[in-house]
């Protein structure tokens, strides 16, 4: 018997995407994550830019995080000039993550993932069962954005970031106004993470090499070596020797892997993995509560990772400010040359690579971006490969359910990878 | 009786627009209570069958199968509105209709061929019909709330035409091409953002598109008077609003060209 599973539209990710899964008794054979967003050619769209318009036009890949498209083309252009920016502009810079990163985050875990766990459509269902969570929910998204939108100018796509720094350096009193709201949205985000921790998570994990950035002493965000739980240990100026990305029929988006070994993960469970001891005690003691250590493998359980960064980033939001002292002048100075430059910064969904090439006037003459749901697709795919057991025991309409959840453990940004999901489980049964 | 339907449907676009109506924090939940979402990928995986009251449409088309499927839209939507510069001007994308796009799609995959997409990336309303057209790169949240509670009041979206350098006196900020000499598109461009880059001491850079009575070319004379680089001119003008007729006047103007033929 062959039975077929059309779904239309793979709901709550960024971006338009489709999957199709055959099914022969237990085995998949056949499982292909396609994103068929239309390709919006930014690498092309950067060649003859200046330099310093790359992290405004370079955010208008993704409305969700635009702030790390923002920080690696800024470190990717710095790399190239031959400039450092430190002390207190770096500071301000890792605010600005903390803000993209709770906002981010509280967005998948509570408006796009927790609906799975209830089986309702969204976010107003889940209300009407749980109003008092998803209220506290939105005020920890409304604390990521106040940071946002007060250091950045506006929570989408801000105007404030520049290459060397920022435009103005707010004021002290600025940055202070936020600390009450963030203090008692750090209270809501342990009650968020208590919450999500009743939640029932399926059995699953797999052997992953889990890629993330590693820095001497913080969790990383805009800094560090690029390393993994199998042994990768490399400057992010090597990326392209190791990670490649090539491109495969069903997909606008490219497919990356690591050379001779293949697929990878990055994103919250790969930061979390390796840097389990650059928490602060608060976000480590919230971790070991709901039963969280290095040795997860479980992607469902990814919902719990956020839920602790987000508890981490509230607090470093809490200390950056505490300590504020407002930098002059706002940027360093950026002599133009001609050079090559890369960054690699953790945006909320995993490693982001920007790589340019800059001519002696500082014009962009190549670009590269690496996105960091192109570099998990391939994962997601061997993931719901190796559900294959699962899926089968499954009515048709549950195992789609499945599937979409499965896939939404990553929190796919689908307008990154430069795309639109629709769901077809074709089933093969002698 | 029946809370009209609400439809959100995504083109060629950064999410970011629609993601402005989820940022709504405060207001979400009574949003949602007084309409239907009837089709919203990125928040519901609740799909109810059309026709719509409102449809809000953010993206550009870029792809043959999209410029079917708009119209598709657009028979099943009473009220159709679109939003943010994607879908009112073809956004950054529509850098594409002047450069050569395969030489474009050959630089950024190896295998052109598995793509289908269009040589142009052009506005909704190039396509269809379109009732309200809301500004921005992004969109503001606060005049995206006035556009869908006007429709539910069967009035007119209270959202001004002028432009940002009239908000920004209104404000009552310092005038940073004045005072400062630094290159400012704010009086050309639309107003809806509270002139917000001069509050954080840069120039407007036009993400909000032509205001309505633009004078693109004295603006680029100025701006080159003052003693910005023609293509730094040019590369102001060519950004989120890149093939907005009034934009690409002044982007013509700065490289020394004709005013494109298109354009009264």
């Amino acid at each position: 018997m062959t039975r077929t599973i059309n779904v239309e539209v793979l709901a709550r990710v960024e971006g338009e995407g489709a999957l199709t899964l055959v099914l022969d008794g237990e085995e998949v054979v056949d499982a292909r994550l396609r994103l068929f967003e239309p390709p919006r050619l930014f690498e092309a769209m950067m060649q003859g830019r200046a330099c310093t318009e790359a992290p405004d036009l370079t955010a208008r890949i993704c409305g969700i995080c635009p702030v790390a498209y923002q920080m690696s083309a800024c470190h990717a252009v710095e790399d190239a000039l031959g400039v450092t920016v430190g002390g207190e502009l770096r500071e301000l810079r890792r605010l600005l993550y903390c803000g993209e990163w709770i906002e981010s985050h509280v967005l998948h875990m509570v408006m796009l993932h927790a609906p799975d766990f209830f089986r309702v459509p969204d976010v107003t269902a889940l209300a009407a069962l749980h109003p008092e969570r998803v209220r506290g929910a939105l005020q920890v998204k409304k604390a990521g954005n106040a940071i946002v939108a007060a250091l950045g100018g506006r929570e989408i796509h801000p105007i404030n970031v520049k290459v060397g720094g920022f435009y103005r350096a707010p004021r002290r009193a600025e940055l202070v106004a936020l600390l009450p709201d963030l203090r008692a949205a750090l209270d809501e985000a342990e009650q968020l993470l208590d919450w999500t921790s009743t939640f029932a998570f399926p059995e699953f994990a797999r052997d992953y090499e889990l890629v993330s950035l590693r820095h001497p002493s913080e969790y990383p965000m805009n800094e560090g070596r690029l390393v993994s739980t199998k042994g990768l240990d490399i400057d992010v100026r090597e990326f392209r020797e190791y990670l490649r990305e090539e491109q495969v029929p069903h997909s606008t988006a490219l497919h990356a892997q690591i050379v001779g070994r293949g697929s990878y993960q990055c994103g919250p469970l790969a930061r979390f993995v390796q840097n389990f001891d650059r928490l602060s005690s608060r976000a480590a003691a919230a971790a070991a509560r709901v039963g969280l250590d290095p040795s997860c493998r479980n992607p469902f359980r990814m919902l719990l990772v956020r839920g602790v960064e987000t508890i981490y980033a509230l607090g470093e939001a809490i200390r950056v400010i505490e300590a504020y002292v407002p930098p002059t002048p706002a940027a360093v100075p950026l002599p133009m040359r001609a050079g090559v430059g890369h960054a690699v910064t953790e945006a909320p969904r995993g490693i982001l690579y920007h790589r340019y090439e800059l001519d002696d006037a500082g014009l962009v003459t190549h670009a590269q971006i690496t996105p960091p749901t192109s570099q998990n697709q391939r994962g997601i795919e061997e993931d719901l490969r190796a559900m294959g057991p699962t899926l089968a025991k499954l009515s048709l309409e549950d195992a789609t359910r499945h599937a979409e959840h499965a896939i939404r453990n990553y929190d796919p940004c689908i307008s990154c990878s430069t795309h639109f999901l629709t769901l077809t489980i074709e089933q093969r049964r002698a | 009786m029946s809370r009209p339907t609400l439809a959100v449907w995504k083109f060629a676009s950064c999410d970011g627009c629609q993601l402005s109506l989820l940022d709504c924090e405060d207001e979400l939940l009574a949003v949602c209570g007084a309409i239907e979402l009837a089709s919203f990928a990125e928040a519901t995986s609740h799909v109810a069958p059309g026709p719509y009251d409102l449809s809000l449409v953010e993206g550009s088309i870029t792809t043959p199968h999209d410029a079917l499927r708009i119209k598709e839209i657009r028979a099943q939507s009473k009220t159709l509105v679109t939003i943010g510069a994607c879908a009112t001007s073809g956004g950054l994308q529509a850098l594409r209709n002047t450069r050569d796009h395969a030489a474009m799609l050959a630089s950024v995959y190896a295998r052109p061929d598995y793509l289908e997409t269009l040589a142009t990336s052009t506005a909704i309303a190039d396509h269809v019909p379109v009732d309200f057209e809301l500004r921005g790169c992004p969109i503001d949240k606060h005049q995206l709330l006035e556009v869908v509670s006007a429709f539910l009041h069967g009035r007119k979206p209270n959202v001004q035409r002028h432009s940002t350098c009239l908000e920004c006196k209104m404000r009552g900020t310092v005038c940073v091409m004045v005072a400062k000499g630094q290159p400012c598109l704010g009086p050309v461009t639309h107003a809806g953002c509270n002139a917000l880059c001069p509050t954080y001491a840069r120039g407007c850079f036009g993400c909000f598109g032509p205001s309505d009575a633009a004078r693109p070319v004295p603006m680029a004379d100025r701006l080159i008077a003052l003693g910005t680089a023609r293509p730094v001119v040019e590369r102001l003008f060519e950004t989120f609003n890149v093939a907005a007729p009034a934009f690409r006047e002044g982007a013509a103007r700065a490289r020394g060209d004709a005013p494109p033929k298109d354009h009264e």
